[in-house]
């Protein structure tokens, strides 16, 4: 983050400082965005993938298995309990759950006109319906299931209180089930809402200017991280990413040019070479 | 008792540090031992005296110091027990100290004195060595009696349990410290006891015999099993952990279960398990097939008298002292010593082929005194002792004592030879049964001493194994090390090391730094150690272990003859045979058939040839002679049988008669029942020979030679005189006198000693036939005869009788006599006898010599022979300049000459075809043979006094280098090896093959790399010992050209790849560590991990190693010099080893940075979702299998279905693996990493083609390096595959672009 950007007064924030500090950041799409939008954070500096914090989970817990509910994996420590209470869900990387607020705006005539930001169907489906589960237990009271556990240290609120909706609580939240697929590299992005193209005649997003707003809570400075918020559409082939199309292409000139060189080659010595073969 | 005169002071500090080691060593290698169960004597009585081992450790200058004396005693001296004549100890400096063998078993006895008189014992060491041998020697055990051994190091699990306590007695009983420099070994220990004496039949002594000393002899059991029931799993890993491998991987297990590493312990432990497991088991089954063999022979039946009745026992029960009988065709069940045969005169017939080999019948002899006894009643009754030395390996030498004692009267002492020593292994023959006394059992029976557990060969390619193992080892320790440092320099600021999201546990915050450090070391280590696989050594083995079985099944190389197959008795050695540099081959029996034939005789210029051979066919009552020339006149005729009757009579051919064979058939074929026994195989030919010519040698009776002459009558000559032969007069006369009262002197001998003894007859004609013989490579004899009167036979007799009587220069005089005899003869005619060379030798040796292989020809044989046969089988050419480097040259020429002369000519030549060299054979070049012989190569061999002992070797051997073959004549076995050793050694370090059939040939089979023996006529000896046995010599060329070939390109390229994919595989995982902050985070699941090398990746590369034939096996048999591609281990060199390296290294690099653009900062599934950690290792993980496996499909030229079936199939089974791995929540994992995770890739449009894109690109430079290398600068071999395929699939193709090509070069 620039010393320029709005957000600069929020770079010392802490994780449960309230009210959060907030900062709007405006900006301008040069073409509009014809099919389904995504919208991402980034963050960079992260290691996400670093093994004592890969490792820093209890994936049987996230599961709903319920003895592992209060007694976690060793794995998670030293987020394991907290205030001899069990953390659910334990290990540092729910710790850490990324827990900045966007919301985008279109500014119309100075107008702001929030844009619908969809938060389900973010995660893998497996993960959310499969991998991720709420522990089991008398009726679906969740408050009542994480009984006896404590929420994550970093958290401001417990892991039942992510969500409004009961299917998008706990630990199915998609948010949460996203932050828990660790990333591979230290800069990543992650996916934060679809916007949905609502008709055919208008694009998802048109050209013009928006502005973002962020409840700033998350800290990335004292790791000279930085964040960001990237939207994207997708075609069947991915995300725009020129890496794949120009491989392609130098793979495939490469390949002609070679060809063409060992044809050459082959007109020149191979004929050579079988004509010396015959004496023999 | 304490005689040394040294300062005590310097002594006892330096053998305390000494006495504190050794006493360390000893615990815990007895303990090791102990914990094996393997303590055990040492094989036989050989004993390596490390006398001052433990003195070499503290330096020469220390030790020259303390003990003047045993300045020159530096290095350790090594003393055989009691084989060896002489003691020897030698030091750096070249000090050589030789006491005599009386002088030191009696000090060793316990009589210094004995050893303090002789002459030569000045040596201060010595008597350091028994002064502490006697003043160790407590009275108690006064039955002690040598001093033996001091060990050091790990040897010394070997020793014997009873004297462990010895040791530690010898420990609190320190009054001195010299101690520890040797122990003793209790009384019960016979071996070490140098004579025993054993009871007949287990009667006690009489009274007033010398006291009786208790003596223990080992029971008749023979065990070559190395593990017995209950320590075979400890032994068993003991020694599987010896191997450096296995012990790397159980060190890498240990620092998983120890420490927190980044992967869990199943990954190294799961394929260690499943390695030592098999091989466990794999040793287990054999040791259990030799448990069974053992059993065998241990239970099988053996007849012996136990008061006075004959008992069956099983062999096993044998006892020393026992008597036993044998039959006919029976094997002795131990060393018996004679006591009596069946046959009246005391003798008995023994064939030793099980033993060294040799298949002619000896005869034994029964001790005068007992041979009258003759059933089991006597020879119960027989009372008598035997002192005989203790058991020792020469087959040959025996020396020992019977005492028999008839009615208190005093012993009759008889003295024992080996001719009375019948031994194991053994077979009686032509003798109903005989009686012997057992004195020597179980594994103290000549055979079993001379049983020598062949020392294991490995190939070259192994070493070179080894060798990269060594350097990827330090790659793998240079990688933590570079990431252990770079992790601390990353982690030098705070946030990085601890940022708020990622904190460390408490213990992780409070731990020293260095020992963090050393842990995340061993972390790193452990996360890149699959670099060395375990898997490798598997699949080597199996590759090998299977590979030989492919040599055996071999169909070409089965011999319809012997009805046998080859045999691989050590399947280590496979690629060897493609690496061959120089054979040593014998010739009798291996070039040649070892079947003597009676060719064609001339008489007074005039050839026959039996039919037999001249029709191709065996006509068996075929008397009739075709004559080639014109029929010989009437006097031609009389010579003709004068011929015939010479022949059959002049011999010292012993016929054995078939009695045993069933009456009908020997009056069927009555000329071939009798079967000729000679101590020459010409001798039989020639008698044979003449058989079919009509004149039959019947018998030898009462001094009457009876022959059958073509009219089936029998005529009768008396065999007056034999003037046996010897090979200085090269030939031998006999005098008969015939039934008229005629008396002949028949003579054959060579042509040279011969014809100028020779005063009429037609010379002329016969001597050219001779020479066209005897280039032809046949053996040629010439007969002659001489009339005597009776006057003058009365004069020779009293010539012989003189001579005969001379006490002095007997041998002279005799031939002074025989001298005068034979002379004057009529020349009769010659014979010539073929040794047929085997088929195809003449082919195999111009193939492997084209192959670029030397050939040496090392046989026992005379000079002219030989250099015939290796005319005949084209090693010699006519172009071959021959080089003599014989006695009789040398003779002329002192040695030192002819070496420089010779050298000089081979230089010569050289020098100016330096370049020429590898072309080779080409005709205008000029080749050199060498003939040497036994005495000149002794010469050469013999250490000059000065020392300078290498020179005339070094000059010797640029000779040979330079000869493109070399003959050998008139060695000795031992030569044999000498030659082999020597050439062995050189400064090139060839490697070697030796092949042979006798048992003559096995220390030479034994010494080369590769050791072959001819499964042939005498004796299995040379195929048991050999690495692999083949029907014919023919058979060779497919060995080496093909076989040897093939598994050369095999394994190195197995190795090759082994080491190619691990880089592959691994060296992501390095690139990781930069962006996961040195964590050791793994890139790829624990699952992929542990199965990449052993199921994914492992059985293309297995099947390639056994199927691959990148040419086919009859064009590698065509043309041998596709063998120069693969030579002096091609494919394995530095060059061919950085390039895979380097290959690996790209892939990785190409896998991990395309994975990483194709992931960092892309969204690649098309609902937007992202992939995590684990699809980014997936992803490479996917594209690495793939592109390996292409790769091993690039290689491939040889594909059957089961390649394709493994290929595929390998993939196939990826896929399903993951797709099985990911799809289900598995219960027993405590984290969910792979769940739907590769469903989720391949789920992505951008995945694929990055998977596609990626292995394009890695496999591209191999393809390009491929291609561009074989149309530049093709090897011989790819030539003859672009000729192939050529030819066979793009035949059109070709001509067209040849077609094009001609027309663009107008």
């Amino acid at each position: 983050i620039k010393p320029s950007s709005p957000c600069n007064k929020c770079l010392n924030v802490s994780w449960d400082s309230t009210p959060p500090c907030t900062c709007t950041i405006n900006f301008t799409l040069e073409h509009s965005f014809e099919s389904n939008v995504f919208m991402y954070y980034g963050l960079s500096n992260f290691y996400q993938n670093h093994r004592r914090y890969v490792k820093s989970r209890d994936d049987s817990q996230l599961n709903g298995d319920n003895s592992s509910l209060l007694n976690p994996s060793k794995e998670c420590e030293p987020y394991r309990t907290n205030e001899d209470k069990p953390i659910a869900p334990c290990g540092a990387i729910a710790n850490s759950m990324f827990n900045d607020t966007l919301e985008l705006y279109r500014i119309d005539n100075d107008t702001r006109t929030p844009i619908t930001l969809i938060k389900k169907g973010i995660a893998w489906w497996t993960d959310k319906n499969v991998k991720f589960r709420n522990p089991t237990g008398d009726g679906n009271n969740l408050t009542a299931l994480f009984q006896g556990t404590t929420k994550p240290v970093n958290w401001p609120k417990p892991v039942y209180m992510l969500d409004s909706e009961p299917d998008n609580n706990g630990f199915i939240n998609e948010d949460f089930i996203v932050w828990m697929r660790t990333a591979a590299l230290p800069t990543f992005r992650k996916l934060y809402r679809l916007i949905e193209r609502k008709n055919n005649f208008q694009p998802t997003l048109q050209a013009g200017k928006y502005s973002l707003d962020i409840a700033y809570n998350y800290p990335v400075h004292s790791f000279d991280g930085r964040k960001r918020m990237i939207l994207s559409t997708i075609s069947w082939m991915g995300g725009k990413n020129p890496f794949l199309g120009i491989a392609y292409i130098t793979v495939g000139s490469i390949c002609f040019f070679l060809g063409v060189v060992l044809l050459f080659i082959h007109h020149k010595y191979g004929n050579r070479n079988t004509s010396a073969d015959i004496p023999n | 008792m304490h005689t040394l005169s040294v300062e005590r002071g310097c002594l006892e500090r330096v053998y305390g540090w000494s006495l504190v080691r050794l006493g360390l060593e000893l615990l815990v290698c007895s303990f090791l031992g102990l914990a094996a169960g393997s303590l055990q004597p040492l094989e036989s009585k050989t004993y390596q005296l490390y006398l001052c081992v433990p003195l070499l450790s503290w330096g020469e200058p220390a030790l020259s110091q303390v003990l003047p004396g045993l300045w020159g005693l530096s290095e350790c001296g090594a003393w055989q027990w009691p084989g060896a004549p002489a003691l020897h100890f030698q030091s750096s400096s070249g000090f050589v100290r030789a006491l005599t063998d009386r002088a030191v078993r009696g000090a060793l006895r316990g009589r210094p004195s004995t050893a303090m008189a002789s002459g030569p014992l000045r040596a201060p060491c010595l008597e350091l060595n028994l002064q502490v041998g006697l003043s160790l020697c407590p009275a108690s055990f006064g039955q002690c009696r040598s001093v033996v051994i001091v060990f050091h190091s790990f040897g010394l699990y070997r020793l014997l349990p009873c004297s462990f306590p010895f040791l530690i007695f010898s420990f609190f009983n320190s009054s001195y410290n010299l101690e520890l420099f040797s122990f003793y070994i209790c009384a019960g220990e016979e071996n070490w006891v140098d004579s025993r004496t054993i009871y007949v039949g287990h009667r006690e002594p009489p009274p007033g015999a010398e006291a009786y000393i208790p003596q223990r002899f080992p029971d008749n059991r023979i065990v070559s099993s190395k593990y017995t029931f209950w320590n075979f799993i400890p032994k068993n890993l003991f020694e599987q952990f010896r191997r450096i491998a296995n012990f790397y991987f159980l060190i890498i297990f240990l620092v998983q279960l120890i420490i927190d590493t980044p992967t869990s312990p199943v990954t190294s432990g799961l394929p260690l398990l499943f390695v030592i497991t098999v091989t466990a088991i794999k040793q287990g089954y054999e040791d259990w097939l030799r448990h069974k063999a053992d059993n065998a022979i241990n239970h099988c039946p053996v007849h012996f008298i136990q008061h006075g009745k004959l008992v069956r026992k099983q062999s096993r029960k044998l006892r020393v002292g026992d008597i036993v009988m044998v039959k006919e065709d029976e094997k002795f069940p131990c060393d018996l010593i004679f006591l009596s045969s069946s046959r009246g005169d005391g003798t008995c017939f023994v064939t030793t082929t099980g033993l060294d080999g040799e298949s002619s019948h000896k005869t034994y002899y029964a001790v005068q005194d007992t041979k009258a006894f003759h059933n089991e009643q006597e020879i119960d009754a027989l009372h008598a002792t035997i002192e005989c030395e203790q058991p020792q390996p020469d087959l040959y030498k025996f020396v020992g004592r019977i005492n028999v004692y008839h009615d208190r009267n005093e012993p009759i002492a008889r003295p024992l030879g080996s001719e009375n020593l019948l031994l194991r292994g053994a077979t009686l023959k032509n003798t109903e049964k005989i009686f012997g006394v057992a004195i020597y059992t179980g594994m103290e029976t000549k055979m079993a001493l001379n049983y020598q557990s062949k020392s294991q060969k490995r190939s070259a390619v192994e070493k070179s194994m080894n060798v990269f193992l060594v350097v990827y080892l330090c790659i793998l320790v240079s990688k933590a090390l570079i990431n252990t440092v770079l992790k601390y320099a990353w982690q030098s600021e705070p946030f990085r090391d601890e940022p708020w999201y990622n904190q460390k546990t408490e213990p992780e915050k409070k731990r020293n730094l260095f020992l963090q450090a050393f842990t995340d070391f061993l972390a790193f280590m452990v996360l890149f150690n699959y670099i060395i696989p375990v898997s490798m050594y598997v699949t080597v083995e199996m590759q090998k272990f299977l590979g030989s079985y492919f040599i055996a099944w071999d169909e070409e190389m089965f011999d319809e003859g012997i009805g046998e197959g080859p045999l691989v008795n050590t399947s280590d050695l496979n690629e060897e045979l493609g690496q061959i540099e120089y054979v040593f081959t014998d010739k009798t029996g291996t070039l040649t058939e070892n079947n003597m034939e009676f060719v064609e005789c001339c008489i007074e210029g005039h050839v026959y040839v039996p039919h037999v051979i001249c029709n191709g066919q065996i006509l068996h009552d075929c008397t009739g002679i075709d004559m080639i020339d014109s029929s010989p006149g009437g006097s031609g005729k009389e010579r003709e049988e004068l011929f015939f009757r010479a022949l059959c009579l002049c011999h010292t051919v012993q016929v054995k008669d078939d009695d045993s064979v069933d009456g009908l058939k020997k009056s069927q074929a009555q000329r071939r029942s009798c079967i000729y026994i000679s101590s020459s195989p010409d001798e039989v030919a020639l008698v044979e020979g003449i058989q079919r010519l009509g004149y039959t040698y019947l018998r030898l009776k009462d001094n009457y030679m009876e022959i059958l002459n073509r009219d089936n009558n029998i005529e009768k000559f008396e065999l007056l005189e034999v003037f046996s032969f010897d090979s200085v007069r090269r030939r031998m006369s006999v005098i008969v006198k015939s039934s008229t009262g005629d008396i002949f002197l028949f003579c054959k001998g060579a042509d040279s000693s011969i014809f100028p003894r020779v005063k009429e007859g037609k010379i002329e004609q016969v001597r050219s036939r001779v020479e066209r013989n005897a280039v032809e490579g046949l053996r040629t004899l010439c007969v002659a005869y001489k009339k005597l009167t009776a006057e003058e036979y009365s004069n020779v007799q009293k010539l012989l009788q003189n001579a005969k009587l001379a006490l002095q220069d007997r041998d002279k005089k005799l031939a002074e006599v025989y001298e005068k005899i034979e002379r004057d003869f009529i020349l009769l005619g010659a014979t010539a006898v073929e040794d047929r060379l085997q088929e195809k030798a003449a082919d195999t040796i111009e193939a492997l010599q084209k192959a670029g292989i030397k050939v040496w020809v090392l046989t026992g044989d005379k000079m002219e022979t030989a250099a015939a046969t290796c005319y005949a089988c084209k090693l010699f050419r006519r172009n071959t300049q021959i080089l003599e480097l014989t006695t009789k040259k040398i003779e002329e020429q002192s040695l030192h000459d002819v070496l420089f002369d010779l050298n000089k000519t081979v230089i010569r030549q050289n020098g100016s075809l330096t370049r020429d060299t590898y072309s080779g054979l080409s005709t205008d070049t000029q080749d050199y043979g060498l003939i040497i012989d036994g005495a000149a190569l002794s010469l050469i061999m013999k250490p000059r006094h000065d020392g300078s002992s290498g020179n005339y070797r070094e000059i010797f051997l640029n000779i040979c280098r330079n000869c493109s073959a070399v003959l050998c004549c008139r060695m000795a076995p031992l030569q044999k090896a000498q030659i082999v050793k020597l050439i062995k050694l050189s400064k090139e370090h060839p490697i070697t093959l030796a092949i042979g059939d006798g048992a003559n040939d096995v220390s030479m089979i034994l010494e080369a790399h590769v050791g072959i023996g001819i499964i042939g006529k005498e004796g299995r000896q040379a195929a048991r010992n050999s690495d692999y046995a083949i029907p014919k010599f023919k058979h060779l060329k497919k060995m080496l050209l093909v076989h040897g070939h093939l598994y050369y390109i095999r394994i190195s390229e197995l190795v090759q790849y082994f080491f190619y994919k691990n880089v592959c595989f691994i060296f992501p995982q390095f690139l990781y560590q930069f962006f996961c902050g040195f964590s050791q985070q793994t890139l790829y699941d624990t699952a992929y991990l542990t199965l990449y090398n052993i199921s994914f990746t492992s059985l293309p590369i297995l099947l390639y190693g056994l199927m691959e034939q990148h040419v086919s096996p009859d064009t590698l048999k065509r043309e041998p010099s596709l063998y120069r591609d693969v030579a002096k281990n091609a494919l394995l060199r530095w060059r061919a080893f950085i390039y895979w390296t380097f290959l690996g290294v790209f892939d990785a690099v190409v896998f991990f940075f395309g994975a990483y653009l194709l992931l960092d900062n892309t969204i690649v599934t098309s609902n937007g979702q992202v992939f995590g950690t684990w699809t980014f290792g997936t992803v490479v993980f996917t594209v690495l299998v793939f592109t390996v496996t292409f790769k091993l499909a690039l290689d491939t030229h040889y594909w059957t279905w089961i390649n394709h079936f493994v290929i595929w199939g390998s993939l196939v089974f990826y896929i399903v693996f993951s797709l099985l791995w990911g799809g289900i929540i598995w219960p027993f994992l405590n984290y969910q990493r792979m769940y739907y995770v590769f469903m989720q890739m391949l789920s992505s449009g951008p995945a694929w083609l990055g998977i596609i894109l990626l292995i394009t690109v890695s496999l591209l430079p191999d393809v390009l390096k491929k291609v561009f290398c074989r149309q530049l600068w093709p090897t011989a071999t790819e030539r003859i595959q672009t000729k192939h395929q050529c030819l066979s699939v793009e035949q059109s193709t070709i001509f067209m672009l040849s077609q094009t090509s001609s027309s663009l070069s107008f």
